[in-house]
């Protein structure tokens, strides 16, 4: 009996690690493709030599090259959005977590009238939505109304649309419950003492709301950064033509699209002045140099912002969304 | 005056000797006190004035943004053409449910119930191998015991769940791209070719990987990628919630199974499965709930004019419409009908969970 135990539970144990393993393999393979496609050589991306290491100019070898980086480095148009995307990611997380932690912390309070019907206000926008056209003709509105208050206009370009997706992008009632769910489980005794020390709603929330629910507002304010950061469809619809104002992903993504035909060197729409034209970049060698690196490098770009902030931030996320799901 | 004092008997007490007429005093008492009532809410309101100020930027921002655009669904039940097409959605003339009829059997009708269809379809695969992939991750995940190694493999599977769509389905796009040499042998993605290699006698996988842009952009491999780079996306991040449940089992369940001669497969059935329930059922039915709000933005993303047959889904057919300058009032009533049947199905879902289990999600 005892054996037999042993036996299917090491079957089990032994199943569950090579599970984990492979699919951590996969989880991660994709970018370690991606990093060591970068750092390749024309044919060997083209030929589609590469499966691990970077590979040089012939089939098998081991080769490193800068060549996409330099070229991604030199790309003044790619940092500027890239500079945008930050931008938007910092401003655009700190106006809405300004505007969530108030009104979470209004929420929070038991003794706040009609509660109810604000919860309800804001959980309906998770359950209905009026629809990308809806949407996207009252963002223009918004655009344009914010265009006037700068004194531009909204066509043309002369209008600064990162504004737009900073302030009537990215809310997300789910943040707010978190926050709100948060803020209740602050022990009412802490907050009479300081009222009756004389503290104001706002010190409350700053100086003992804030500090005591730390890991959620860490939680909530990395789901706004990354949701920011990763933001593709509405800034692509909102800023089509404007490239200085877009942001990385927007970037990347017309950068393949403009791309994708130059694998094929009989395609005469793709040629690379038109890219360098459309896209920004300059002195593109073709003979020693992949589009495709350059993706993979961008990509690489891309990403490294979240891969730096990740390690530090991981172990809030399972505290987070607990606290997060299921309560009322 | 008789009349009048007939009238009045029910609340008016009237009194002979003076023929005046006065409120009765338990009347008097229940005024009074309704009376403190309103000025306790005055009172209240007036006392939490801060806080309603704190709330005020988020309800506006709300209101702006996700309010405001509700009152172009208007356009559903408006004529687009009226003044020429160039009148705002309020000035427009009502058209009744003539958009909807036209949605449902006009010329554009074979295009939105493939894209209905194809929004379900999506969702429905996406429940059937999306939801069961994390209960089993974090089954696994409770096997090891070292938290060195099992921390290592979290941050593996969590990481994709913060990447962007673009960058998620550029990789998709990438590693299934087309051959680039002519006989189409060579050069293409490395998932492509191990799929080639893999079945090196199916004449249609061929055929499908010489597709412009590769297999992403192939109509029959489109649903299976989309489905394989969601798990791969959102499996990691979704064990989370599993795997907090399983490891609130106490290690005595588990003591006193295998006192009883309980196998590991037993163990999952009798300890286990049971005690995670609760859990798997509310995240299922929440996840019912949402079946319809399918992700536009990477169903975009992957989709290209050669796969529109499976990967229009009805938010994209709304976009397309939008783009390519098509009637927008088809598109708002497409969407509208979409959004509804999903709404329903989360409040169904919710009450259902509520009645389950004393928790819900809002």
């Amino acid at each position: 009996m005892k054996r037999k135990m042993e036996v299917s539970e090491l079957i089990f144990k032994i199943v569950s690690y090579v599970f984990l393993v492979v699919f951590a393999v996969m989880c991660i393979y994709p970018f370690i493709y991606a990093i060591s496609s970068s750092l390749s050589s024309r044919v060997a991306v083209e030929n589609g030599w590469v499966t691990f290491l970077p590979v040089g100019e012939t089939e098998g070898s081991v080769g490193v090259q800068f060549e996409a980086y330099r070229w991604v480095l030199n790309n003044n148009v790619f940092w500027i959005s890239y500079a945008n995307t930050l931008f938007m990611a910092f401003v655009g997380t700190i106006w809405c977590m300004i505007y969530t932690m108030m009104g979470a912390y209004a929420l929070s309070k038991k003794r706040l009238m009609g509660r109810r019907a604000f919860n309800f206000f804001l959980v309906f926008t998770m359950w209905f939505s009026a629809g990308i056209v809806p949407q996207y003709r009252n963002y223009e509105a918004t655009g344009e109304i914010l265009a006037a208050l700068a004194g531009t206009t909204y066509a043309g370009g002369s209008f600064d649309q990162k504004w737009l997706i900073i302030l009537a992008m990215g809310m997300n009632a789910t943040n707010v419950i978190l926050l709100r769910n948060a803020f209740e489980g602050v022990p009412a005794e802490i907050e009479e003492a300081a009222r009756i020390d004389g503290a104001t709603e706002m010190q409350i929330l700053f100086k003992v709301y804030i500090p005591m629910s730390k890991a959620t507002i860490a939680t909530v304010a990395l789901f706004f950064g990354i949701s920011r950061w990763n933001g593709y469809f509405w800034a692509m619809r909102m800023m089509p033509d404007y490239r200085y104002n877009w942001p990385v992903q927007v970037y990347i993504r017309n950068f393949i699209d403009m791309t994708s035909g130059l694998i094929n060197p009989e395609n005469e729409y793709y040629k690379w002045e038109n890219v360098i034209q459309n896209v920004g970049g300059t002195g593109f060698d073709h003979n020693t140099l992949s589009a495709m690196s350059v993706v993979y490098a961008m990509v690489i770009c891309a990403v490294i912002p979240i891969l730096c902030i990740y390690p530090f931030i991981q172990k809030y996320f399972a505290k987070g969304v607990n606290m997060g799901g299921v309560k009322e | 005056m008789q009349l009048f004092k007939l009238k009045c008997d029910d609340f008016l007490e009237y009194d002979e000797s003076t023929g005046t007429y006065s409120i009765p005093a338990d009347q008097q008492v229940r005024d009074a006190h309704e009376k403190s009532h309103w000025k306790d809410v005055g009172y209240t309101l007036l006392k939490d004035w801060r806080l309603y100020l704190m709330l005020v930027p988020m309800l506006l921002v709300y209101l702006l943004w996700r309010y405001l655009p509700m009152t172009e669904l208007l356009a559903a039940f408006k004529d687009p053409q009226t003044g020429g097409g160039g009148l705002e959605v309020a000035d427009q003339y009502w058209y009744g449910l003539t958009n909807f009829y036209n949605l449902f059997f006009g010329t554009l009708s074979p295009e939105f119930w493939s894209a209905f269809r194809n929004t379900f379809i999506i969702a429905f695969y996406g429940l059937l191998f999306g939801f069961p992939f994390p209960i089993i991750l974090a089954l696994f995940f409770n096997e090891v015991k070292s938290n060195i190694t099992r921390s290592i493999i979290q941050v593996c599977v969590y990481l994709p769940k913060f990447m962007s769509t673009v960058i998620i389905t550029t990789l998709a796009i990438v590693l299934f791209r087309a051959p680039t040499s002519a006989d189409g042998s060579t050069g293409m993605g490395v998932l492509s070719q191990l799929f080639v290699t893999m079945f090196p006698n199916s004449e249609s996988l061929k055929e499908a990987v010489q597709t412009t842009g590769g297999l992403v952009f192939h109509p029959e491999y489109f649903r299976a990628i989309y489905q394989v780079t969601g798990i791969w996306e959102h499996g990691g991040y979704d064990s989370i919630v599993f795997f907090a449940a399983v490891i609130a089992v106490s290690p005595t369940s588990y003591e006193a199974a295998q006192m009883d001669g309980a196998g590991k497969m037993q163990q999952m059935r009798y300890v286990v499965i049971p005690s995670i329930l609760s859990t798997v059922v509310i995240m299922l039915i929440m996840k019912v709930g949402s079946l319809l709000s399918v992700g536009y933005e990477k169903v975009y993303l992957m989709s290209s004019g050669s796969n529109r047959l499976a990967a229009e889904i009805v938010a994209t057919f709304s976009n397309r419409l939008l783009e390519t300058g098509g009637d927008t009032s088809i598109g708002i009533a497409a969407e509208m009908v979409n959004n509804l049947i999903g709404m329903i199905l989360v409040i169904g879902a919710n009450s259902i969970a509520r009645k389950a289990s004393d928790v819900s999600l809002y």
